[in-house]
């Protein structure tokens, strides 16, 4: 027992610092990917449902894409893709050298383009729950595009969105736990080298796998309130 | 007066030609991605035909095949297992022993809301600590083998989310499907098979498909348990070259059977609901 709490405690003997130092990665970079992934994802959402057909179209292309590899396939297409087209390019303009790039950025622009993919998905069917009444209704007031947009439609299309996307937001979190493969020090990573280092697989591992069980715990809580902030206009039934 | 009237009518008129087409942001922006997407698809035909190479084709090709029906396989036993796992998960979710149902409440949170790859190294890193124990009941043979590993998580994994598709789409059947079967004299068993299940699984159709679309692309981390699936095969293939184009065949394959996949169970699902459609 007293060998598991050196193991398990801060400092020079213990994993707990590194460990923490993982959380914090995983969880930034979760965070990271949010805006950047949902942002995208409106756009997409947007034009999917354009007039212009070949927006339309270059949207579809964008989420089969995406939606039709593995995430880690994309994660290394991403990193090490990159990686070599920047070395090429600098290659092509005098400049000899390895590139590294950085990992969180690659987790980031991958997850990103997963999650982004995803988002559309869940923003499109929301505007399409919106009846076309509350355009009109925006019209009507004289309120152009862009306000019925911000004022009418953006309010009631949140409320909408908010249990798909609370759903991706837990997909991304546990598709963060591939940027290990890549060397990003998350939580799999950190524990992994504890494992590795320690020969006590099973304690580590379990351990990775209770973070991440209380990540996700947390977040349920936080989204719970989210939308219970959200549904609070709403007349009771 | 009315004369002069109609000596000045003009005859009617076709409607003026519409003006050309206004270059707003949105189309500028449509066009330029067209382009992007039509020059992306240029470049990497024009990539791969460049890099084509016999000697590494012969190498590699049979490997990536090899890798492909690993995949194919793993995911498709460990869906077939995670089937027949799920239903007594459904069960016991929906169980009103509220021992039963929380027991299997907390599997089905346990494995959806942790990382399939944290799943996967707990079984295959993580067991290797009671190595003395499995040896002795016997179990180590199993557990030692990457591959037992991935099935074994793999089938765990989708028998909690297929079970929460399943109890799902039981619920969606209406209470009068059931009080209407116990009208007509049938029993439990009876209707449950004969009237709910059948109309359950229409509703679950697309989350199954959806599911094994998930498995599929999420068995890409057994690579990293040393299991030479087709990802396995492409880090492989990649190591030993350092050549990218590895990887974009890598994709290219994902891709294909991702996109077939999903074309067959649309198929599938519209010849299954065609009683439905009006």
């Amino acid at each position: 027992m007293g060998e598991y709490l050196t193991l398990l405690s801060f400092g020079d003997l213990g994993w707990s610092d590194e460990i923490a130092w993982g959380v914090l990665i995983t969880v930034s970079l979760a965070l990271a990917t949010l805006p950047v992934g949902l942002f995208i994802g409106f756009m997409i959402a947007l034009s999917k449902q354009s007039e212009e057909w070949t927006l339309r179209i270059a949207a579809d292309i964008y989420t089969t894409i995406f939606r039709g590899l593995p995430e880690l396939l994309t994660l290394f297409l991403v990193y090490f893709g990159l990686q070599i087209g920047i070395q090429q390019l600098l290659k092509a303009i005098g400049i000899d050298g390895s590139i590294e790039i950085n990992t969180f950025f690659a987790g980031v622009i991958a997850l990103a383009l997963v999650f982004s993919s995803y988002a559309s998905e869940v923003f499109l069917s929301a505007f399409r729950a919106i009846p076309a009444g509350q355009y009109e209704g925006g019209y009507a007031l004289g309120l152009r595009h862009r306000l019925v947009m911000r004022m009418i439609v953006l309010p009631q299309l949140i409320r909408i969105a908010l249990p798909g996307l609370a759903n991706l937001w837990m997909i991304l979190l546990k598709d963060t736990a591939l940027v290990s493969a890549i060397g990003l020090t998350d939580i799999l990573r950190q524990t992994g080298v504890a494992a590795r280092v320690s020969k006590e697989a099973f304690l580590f591992f379990g351990i990775a796998f209770l973070l991440y069980f209380v990540l996700a715990l947390m977040s349920s809580v936080v989204i719970n309130r989210i939308e219970a902030q959200a549904k609070r206009g709403e007349q009771a039934r | 007066m009315s004369a002069a009237t109609n000596d000045t009518l003009i005859p009617p008129q076709p409607a003026p030609a519409p003006g050309p087409k206004p270059w707003t942001a949105e189309r500028i922006a449509g066009i330029a991605l067209m382009l992007f997407w039509i020059g992306a698809g240029i470049a990497l035909v024009a990539y791969l035909y460049a890099q084509w190479d016999v000697d590494k084709v012969e190498r590699y090709g049979p490997k990536f095949l090899s890798g492909l029906w690993t995949t194919i396989r793993l995911v498709s036993i460990s869906v077939a297992i995670g089937a027949v796992l799920s239903l007594p998960v459904a069960f016991a979710r929906m169980s009103k022993n509220p021992v039963i149902s929380r027991l299997a409440f907390a599997y089905v949170y346990l494995f959806r809301g942790t990382p399939l790859i944290a799943q996967l190294f707990l079984i295959y890193y993580g067991l290797g600590s009671f190595r003395p124990q499995l040896q002795a009941i016997g179990l180590w043979v199993f557990f030692r083998d990457a591959w037992n590993c991935a099935l074994f998580a793999f089938a765990l994994n989708t028998a909690a989310y297929q079970a929460e598709i399943l109890r799902g789409a039981i619920d969606s059947v209406s209470r009068g499907q059931w009080e209407g079967a116990y009208a007509l004299g049938l029993t439990r068993i009876q209707a449950f098979w004969k009237i709910i299940l059948p109309q359950a699984l229409i509703v679950a159709l697309r989350p199954y498909g959806n599911e094994i679309i998930l498995m599929l692309k999420g068995s890409a981390i057994v690579a990293l348990v040393t299991v030479f699936d087709l990802m396995g095969e492409t880090r492989r293939a990649f190591s030993r070259t350092y050549d990218f184009q590895m990887y974009i065949w890598a994709a290219v394959f994902y891709f294909i059977i991702v996109e077939t996949l999903r074309n067959v169970w649309n198929l599938f699902e519209a010849r299954l609901t065609r009683h439905l459609k009006r």
